[in-house]
């Protein structure tokens, strides 16, 4: 086999030799110039079709079901290429070659015949050709022990280019650790090493030093008395390597907030916070959890918010109307569905308190329920934060953002130091039609309602 | 039968063999391992792990698995084609889409599901088929079992008992088949059926079949009795000890990468973005104050989202510009019930506040939210 390679390298090399010298030396170098010069390079390599192989169980015909590369594209060897299902069978073909796609010979949905022509792949003439036996991995090409490394009893993966680079910069491939896939050695991990040893910063894999590089058939031995085994945490390849931008169009959801957004900044917003004491209301709620947890209800603070909320714009019923488009006229709710502003899968929504007793997942949640609010609040304090700048969402005039509890020390009438239960509320309000004094009064009314929760039986209706 | 848990296969074969082999290498050609799990995202990940960390050259593996209630779907299906998707949302099923080719299945804990791993080159999907019947006569000879060319177990000749998908990639291959032990047949025929009209695709269809429950044939039979029986013959033809090793699919430091792995499974861009290019040609029928109006529409969707929409509504019915909007909102967008009702709650808000407009598009997005 090895000599049936070298003959085919040498016939390849006296063809194209002056382009050979090029790629050999300056392309290793450097890796993703390397790709630069293989991609650029149109004409130097041979076109190679690549066939689709024996699938086994006698089998002489495949449908393709999806392409994973198009023409243009690089690949290298054992990369995915396409997917084919037969006979409730789907396999995966994996390219042979390291090169650049020509052609796909099929398209999707295509009946594909096994020793026929799948891709025309054109190979970096340096780079060599894997065997035409080739249904488990290719045997390294030369006997050196550079590129014919046995680590633990099981060969190392690696590509023709990969080995190269190993061994032009005398480096055991023993000693590197694969992050590819079936724990190949990949080029950022040759260049890692490098880094390595030149103390280049580069932020080491802690897989690669607390667990022995691993390979099929061994796990991690797991010895439950070694206190001294650590437990990987799967992290991502170093920074170094980042990788290009990556553009996505504007689609669906989002586009819908673009809108939103764009029209709400075109409202006049100010701003009013306070520190609410939420001691005593804390207490009720503990003294509460227990009593709702027998009838199915998990008790948050929302409830309250909402209901002094609600309290609080019966006495200031500006705050919930809307402006028409032309500032011609306010209308005044007469509802109050006071929206509470939830963070999910597909973004911000904003249930109304018709329904928020069901809140459990969006899923749940009808246009019926997310449509017609007249008040917002925003419970961002849930994810952390105090303060914030909350945006009205039309054609609300005004938004309440609750930051978190924090237990903080303030003086009691007394003037002693006391652990307090304090939240920040931050509003916004649409100040064409709402003052400054209007926002204040209903913050006081609303902060006076959950400092003594027993002033909301009072004025309960 | 012996169940012997993890942390003792691995002590003990750290302590008798030498340091590097461990877990994963037995003495001879075969590993039978049963998940401890439920969780159909967790168990098709190790099936994922295996397929593409392990060594089967020397040793072949059966994975035993049980899964709570979920449809899965093959590789190149259509869930709206193959299942009842509000059906699904509404008992809290879940959906999969697993890498294997084939039809649609339905789990709970009486199907019971068997992998057979082997190289590419051992992937031989009559002998696995084989071994389960004759798992089965062993433990009930009476039963009349046997395997088809369509790669099915049928009972009595008639009923479909066992499903097959294999996967087959670079170096290693399985086949994995379903045994029905006790599942429920009436959620079974419920959530397989699809509600959907109109749909036009070239994903792979699935072949409907009368199935039967073994425990329906004989009453004493469970499914703990079934995977034994299935065990014991594996390791009869693999000439290997008759145990069992117990595996946590959440296990990271035994399984490293499989918590990436049960993730994937779940994102949708796996389990609908997968779908293969399809087009809905559908209709309803919306009753607005005293007119019944008949809505046609047409819609593209490619990898999950709607390429092309087209709504057919009577001139004027919602303000043209309005109806521009939700056309090109919905496009690009996923299909999706979820994400379409965050957009069409969303995008009212910067329209004039017109009761009777909005209760126009509310019945409007509701109905092409109920298609989804």
């Amino acid at each position: 086999v090895c000599i049936h390679r070298v003959r085919s390298c040498s016939s390849i090399r006296f063809i194209k030799s002056k382009y050979v010298c090029v790629f050999d030396k300056s392309a290793l170098k450097f890796s993703h110039q390397q790709r630069l010069f293989r991609t650029s390079a149109v004409s130097c390599g041979q076109i190679v079709q690549f066939k689709l192989s024996d699938i086994g169980e006698g089998i002489t015909e495949v449908t393709v079901k999806e392409w994973y590369i198009k023409e243009g594209d690089s690949v290298s060897q054992f990369d995915s290429i396409c997917e084919v299902q037969s006979d409730k069978a789907s396999v995966t073909i994996t390219s042979r070659y390291d090169g650049i796609i020509r052609k796909l010979h099929y398209s999707i949905d295509d009946i594909a015949f096994v020793g026929k022509p799948l891709v025309d792949i054109e190979i970096d003439a340096s780079k060599g050709v894997a065997s035409e036996e080739d249904v488990v991995e290719t045997p390294p090409m030369s006997h050196e022990e550079h590129t014919h490394q046995e680590i633990k009893g099981h060969k190392t993966l690696a590509t023709p280019a990969v080995r190269r680079l190993a061994m032009e910069n005398n480096i055991k491939l023993s000693e590197v650790v694969g992050t590819g896939k079936d724990n190949r050695i990949l080029k950022e991990d040759i260049l890692n090493y490098l880094a390595k040893q030149t103390g280049a910063i580069l932020p080491p894999s802690p897989k690669a030093e607390i667990v022995p590089p691993q390979r099929k058939a061994e796990a991690v031995p797991a010895a439950p008395k070694d206190k001294a085994r650590k437990i990987p945490v799967p992290v991502s390849r170093p920074i170094a390597f980042a990788g290009k931008d990556r553009t996505e169009p504007v689609t669906g959801f989002q586009k819908a907030m673009v809108k939103t957004m764009s029209a709400a900044l075109k409202i006049p917003h100010f701003g009013y916070s306070d520190e609410i004491d939420l001691t005593q209301l804390v207490q009720l709620r503990e003294e509460l959890k227990p009593l709702a947890e027998i009838r199915g209800v998990k008790l948050s603070f929302m409830p309250f918010f909402i209901k002094a909320a609600s309290l609080g714009l019966l006495q200031y019923p500006i705050l919930n109307a809307s402006l028409d488009e032309n500032c011609q006229n306010v209308t005044f709710k007469a509802s109050h569905n006071i929206g509470v502003a939830m963070d999910t899968e597909q973004g911000l929504i904003v249930p109304n308190v018709k329904n928020v007793q069901s809140l459990g997942s969006a899923g749940q949640l009808g246009t019926s329920d997310l449509t017609g609010g007249t008040f917002t609040l925003s419970n961002i304090g849930t994810i952390g934060g105090t303060y914030a700048k909350p945006v009205i969402l039309p054609p609300e005039v005004a938004i309440g953002a609750l930051g978190k509890i924090q237990v903080l020390p303030r003086f009691n009438s007394k003037g002693e130091v006391f652990k307090a239960q304090i939240m920040n509320v931050s509003w916004s309000a649409d100040h064409r039609i709402i003052d400054g004094a209007t926002m204040a009064r209903f913050s006081n009314l609303w902060k006076s309602y959950l400092e003594n929760p027993a002033l909301m039986l009072l004025d309960l209706k | 039968m012996v169940l012997r848990s993890l942390k003792n296969c691995l002590w003990l074969s750290c302590v008798l063999r030498t340091p590097k082999a461990c877990f994963w290498s037995t003495a001879s050609g075969g590993l039978i391992i049963q998940s401890v799990s439920n969780d159909v995202y967790q168990n098709l990940a190790v099936e994922d792990w295996i397929h593409d960390h392990m060594d089967l050259e020397k040793q072949q593996v059966l994975f035993l698995w049980r899964n709570s209630p979920a449809v899965v779907i093959g590789r190149h299906q259509n869930p709206w084609q193959e299942c009842n998707l509000r059906l699904l949302r509404q008992k809290n099923i879940k959906l999969a889409r697993r890498r294997s080719g084939g039809g649609t299945v339905y789990h709970d804990l009486g199907n019971i599901n068997l992998t057979f791993f082997t190289t590419r080159k051992k992937y031989e999907r009559m002998e696995n088929l084989k071994l389960v019947v004759r798992a089965l006569k062993a433990l009930r000879p009476q039963l009349d079992v046997h395997v088809t060319d369509r790669y099915d177990i049928l009972l009595d000749r008639q009923y479909k008992i066992s499903g097959t998908a294999a996967k087959l990639g670079r170096t290693s291959a399985y086949h994995h088949c379903t045994l029905l032990c006790n599942a429920d047949k009436l959620v079974l025929s419920s959530v397989l059926k699809s509600p959907f009209k109109g749909l036009k695709s070239n994903a792979t269809p699935s072949v409907p079949a009368v199935v039967k429950n073994l425990f329906e044939e004989d009453p004493s039979l469970t499914s703990e009795m079934l995977l034994d029986a299935i065990a014991k013959e594996y390791a009869v033809q693999h000439q290997i000890d008759h145990h069992v090793t117990l595996i946590n699919p959440a296990d990271e430091t035994l399984l490293p990468g499989i918590s990436d792995k049960t993730k994937e499974l779940q994102t949708w861009e796996w389990v609908y973005g997968k779908t293969p290019k399809f087009s809905i040609s559908t209709s309803f029928n919306m009753v607005y104050k005293d007119s019944v109006l008949d809505v046609k529409v047409n819609m593209d969707v490619k990898h999950g989202r709607i390429e092309v929409c087209n709504i057919d509504l009577p001139e004027h019915w919602l303000p043209p510009g309005l109806y521009t909007e939700l056309v090109k909102s919905l496009t690009g967008s996923k299909f999706c019930p979820n994400e379409t009702t965050a957009l069409v709650t969303t995008l009212p808000r910067v329209c004039p506040q017109d009761d009777e407009l909005h209760n126009r598009w509310s019945l409007l997005c509701e109905n092409m939210i109920r298609l989804m």
